[in-house]
Parts: C-alpha cells; structure tokens; sequence
C-alpha cells in the first residue's frame, strides 16, 4: 500500500534527518513507529503525507508516487489544529471541497458519531476538551474516507484515561474498515497495544534500528504477561538505539 | 475492564466540556454601561457651575447649557443635519475605498512573499510621509471639492488597516496553514477560509484604528476648503468669533466618532464570538 524506497531528507541547513529509509506498509495494517526525540519519526510523516519532499528516494501509495498531500491520505497531528471560528461539524467537513453543502454536513455528522461527537456538531472549539478536541480532530481525516490514515503521536498530550479511550477509539475505527495506518508515537504501551508491526528508530541521521510483528492476538490486554514481556525487550531496544545514537 | 475505562474517559471528558461551557455565561453586573458616562458627566458638572461662579470666561469657553442650546439651535435650523451628512458621507467614501484597498494589498502582501518584496518596501515608505503633506497634490490632482478629500481619508484610513492585515496574515500559526496544505487548498481556499479568519481579529483591531485616523482627515480635509461639514464649521466658529460653535462641532464629533466607533467594535464582536478571551470587547 505505502512503500518508501532510499528516503533520505536532509534540511536546508544541512542536517541529515532521515538517512536511507525503506519500508513498506501492507494495505489494513497498522505500523507504529516509535524512537526517542529527534530521531526523526515526525519528519518520516510528513514525508508519506505529502507535506515535506525527500531529498532522495521516493514515497509511492499504491503506484502513485506522492509528491503533494493527497485525499486518500489523511493526517492527524499531535495536536488537535481545529479553525477555531468554525463549529465542529464544520471543522469536520474542512477537506471536503466541491461536495453539496447537505451531503459535506452528513458526511461530517457521520465521523463524528464514529468518534462520539455528533452530540457536539454545533459546538465551538473551545468548548470541547483536549481529548474531544482531538477525536474531532480524527473526524476530519475520516470524512475524506482516506485509505491511509497518518497519525503523528496523535494522543500524547492527553491524560492516561482519555488516551486508553481514544486508542480503543481508534481500534474501532480501524476494524470498521481497515485503514492502513502508520502512527508514530514515543510510548511504547501504545505501539504494543496498536500495531500489527513496530519499527524502532535510531537519531543522527533518522534511520531504521529494528522492526518487529507484534504477534500479540486482539484484543490486546495491557496487564498480560505477554505485553510486558514484549515492552520490556521494545524498551530495551529503545534504550540500544537510542545509545547508538549517543555514540555516534 | 476495557468498557469500563472507556466509560470513565467519557464522563471524565465530558465534564470537562460542560465546565468550559459554563464559565461563558456568567452573569454580567447590570451597570457596567452606566460606568462610562460618570466621567463627561461630572466635567460638565464641573465646568457648568465653574463658568455659574464667573470663574472661567464664558465668552471664550462657554458653558455645557449654551453648547447645547448651540446644537439645538442648530439642529432646529436644519444646519446640522446639512453639516453632519456631508462629514458621514465623505467619511464612509473615504474610510470605504481606504479599506477596500488596504484589504486586497494586505491580503496579497501578507500571503504572497513575492508580493511582499515588491510592494511592502513601497507601502512603509509612503506610510512615513504625513498624510497632510499630500493635500496641497490631491488638490492640484483632484480640485477643492469632494474627490481630493475622499482621496485623503482613504489614504488616512488605509495604512492601520493595511499593516494590521498583512502582519497579522503573516503571523496565522503555521500548524493551521498546514491543515490547508493537507487538503491542498488553493491560494483562494488558503486567505480565505484560513487565513483572512485567523487574521481577523488583528483586522479588527486595524479597522477600528483606520476609522480614528479617516475622522482625524475628515477634519483636516473640511478644515482646508469647505462650504459644508463639521469641520466647515469648526473654521466657520473661529472666523465668526463663535467659541460656542467651534466647541459644539468638537463634541459633536466626539459623539460620533465614539459612535462608529462602538458600531465596529460590536460588529466585530459578533464576527469574532468564537474568540476564547480573556475579557470580550466591548
């Protein structure tokens, strides 16, 4: 479904942030990539999406090479981004363009029920919490249907509850009718209890460390024996890489 | 264990929003209008007994009651309505073209960095000339009458408003913006549904001063050559001797500027309501 061939992205002042990537996501699964800050995950994102160009290589969806922000590829952002002079159906329809207004307001009506928010369609921003706020925020990327869904550590700035909640929002979500998803986060719980497959990066350049299928069944219980034992060796991971990084 | 985490989340959340809700609709004190107008009401006070006591002139400033039977009179004679007319109608055709002008060029200067480059250098340094010292060119350009004074509050009206829009366009939180990118927004789509809202506020803000600057020219425009308007009257007041006439022509304007003034702000106020203040306008 998403595949990215010798990915590098170096900025304009001459910092390499990506060296090298290839990956390939497989249509309905969910990838989670984790890392430490500054290893370049964000970045990684933006490239699928669209936002960023590589330096080198390319990012293709499907055999569409992307070049530019596409409708089938939807991002949510680590913060919720919502206009703040429109309700929050309106921010929920924002990406659909040239459809009739009735048909954009029932599109937008239906993500919101899929993130439990049509009670609040008329709504302002600022009235909504955080954790609401960014379900509203996932609505948006819905309503465009899009087959990948991006996702840049779309709950971390929640509390714990209204992180487990959104998480099993998302699974929901995701069984409905199977987004691929790549979901870059730095908690490892969330990579565990979402992914299907978890690649681990390492900093100075952002490169691939590690990559792992989760063969954990659904639904998966965070307390099991199993879970800990995956974070545990995912964490020391994490820790490897990230001294990697260190010494390098 | 899992419903019931999510159960929790979902009150807990809730509630969240309930609170923020509320907090926007505290009652508000009942008299807060009325605050405003102890201040005139006790200068006046002042100043009326002062003049009663033969303490000040009243030949060279008179008294509140004789302002007033001045604007009586002078509403009774049908003058005023005839000088007020002529001061609104080339203040809302001055203010209208200076806006009209400062919203595309800010528009496109505060979008556009090319635009930027090429026009803003152009635009601060015509900015820096005193906007008097075009009168005696809108003159020879455009004749004593209406043309040359509309030109002057527009060009009065339009550097608030100007800068107040491409800065504040230039300022928009870039994560908004990229919202738009990801939908692919044309330039259009992009000052329109993101920009020029996020920027209105700070327009606002940049109207209200382009309206004090389009009455400050109105005066200065009627003060050059008229046959009409406050501020014909004004100079009428001192060639006659009429301290009572030029000081009811100053409250008048007073009054009036105040006026438009509180007409933008409530405009605004409604236009932005969607604001998360600290304390609304107003």
């Amino acid at each position: 479904m998403l595949r990215l061939q010798s990915v590098s992205k170096r900025f304009e002042n001459g910092y390499l942030a990506l060296d090298g990537i290839d990956l390939a996501v497989q249509p309905g699964e969910i990838l989670g990539i984790v890392g430490g800050s500054g290893c370049g995950k964000s970045t990684l994102l933006r490239l699928i999406s669209g936002l960023t160009a590589p330096t080198q290589g390319g990012v293709w969806c499907g055999d569409i090479p992307v070049r530019a922000p596409r409708p089938e590829i939807g991002l949510v952002f680590q913060e919720p981004r919502l206009m703040p002079w429109l309700t929050i159906a309106e921010n929920a329809e924002f990406g659909l363009g040239s459809l009739p207004k009735a048909e954009r307001r029932k599109r937008a009506l239906g993500a919101l029920r899929r993130v439990g928010l049509d009670r609040f369609a008329d709504a302002l921003p600022r009235e909504l919490s955080g954790g609401m706020a960014q379900r509203a925020a996932i609505a948006r990327a819905l309503v465009a249907r899009p087959s990948v869904l991006l996702l840049d550590e779309p709950f971390s700035a929640l509390d714990a509850l209204t992180r487990t909640d959104l998480q099993n929002h998302l699974l929901d979500i995701w069984s409905d009718d199977r987004p691929t998803m790549v979901l870059v986060t730095h908690d490892i719980d969330e990579a565990l209890f979402l992914s299907d497959r978890v690649v681990v990066m390492r900093a100075h350049p952002g490169a691939i460390h590690a990559e792992h299928t989760v063969d954990l069944p659904r639904p998966r219980f965070r307390t099991s024996p199993e879970f800990q034992r995956w974070k545990v060796s995912l964490l020391a991971e994490l820790q490897a890489a990230m001294d990697v990084a260190t010494a390098a | 264990m899992l419903a019931a985490e999510r159960a929790l989340a979902s009150v807990v959340s809730d509630a969240g929003a309930q609170q923020g809700s509320a907090a926007g609709s505290w009652p508000k004190p009942r008299l807060g209008g009325l605050l405003g107008w102890i201040v005139p009401v006790a200068v006046a006070a002042i100043w009326e007994s002062a003049a009663a006591l033969g303490l000040i002139s009243g030949r060279l400033l008179p008294p509140p009651t004789v302002i007033a039977t001045t604007i009586w009179s002078l509403a009774a004679s049908g003058e005023l309505t005839l000088h007020m007319r002529a001061t609104i109608e080339r203040l809302a055709l001055g203010f209208a073209f200076g806006v009209a002008a400062a919203t595309v060029l800010g528009a496109l200067t505060g979008y556009s960095t090319v635009g930027r480059r090429l026009l803003d250098p152009t635009v601060q340094a015509l900015r820096n000339i005193p906007s008097i010292a075009w009168v005696p060119l809108f003159i020879l350009w455009f004749g004593i009458f209406e043309m040359s004074k509309v030109t002057l509050i527009a060009v009065g009206a339009f550097f608030p408003v100007y800068l107040g829009l491409s800065s504040a366009i230039r300022d928009v939180d870039r994560k908004l913006v990229e919202v738009g990118r990801i939908y692919n927004f044309s330039p259009a789509a992009m000052i329109g549904r993101i920009l020029l809202p996020a920027a209105l506020p700070a327009y606002v803000v940049g109207l209200r001063s382009g309206l004090g600057l389009a009455w400050m020219f109105v005066v200065a425009a009627e003060m050059m050559g008229a046959s009409e308007g406050l501020g014909f009257l004004l100079v009428d007041g001192q060639m006659t001797g009429r301290p009572a006439i030029i000081i009811a022509s100053i409250v008048l304007f007073a009054a009036l500027g105040k006026i438009t003034d509180t007409a933008l702000v409530r405009a605004g106020a409604r236009v932005l309501s969607w604001q998360d203040s600290f304390k609304p306008q107003g």
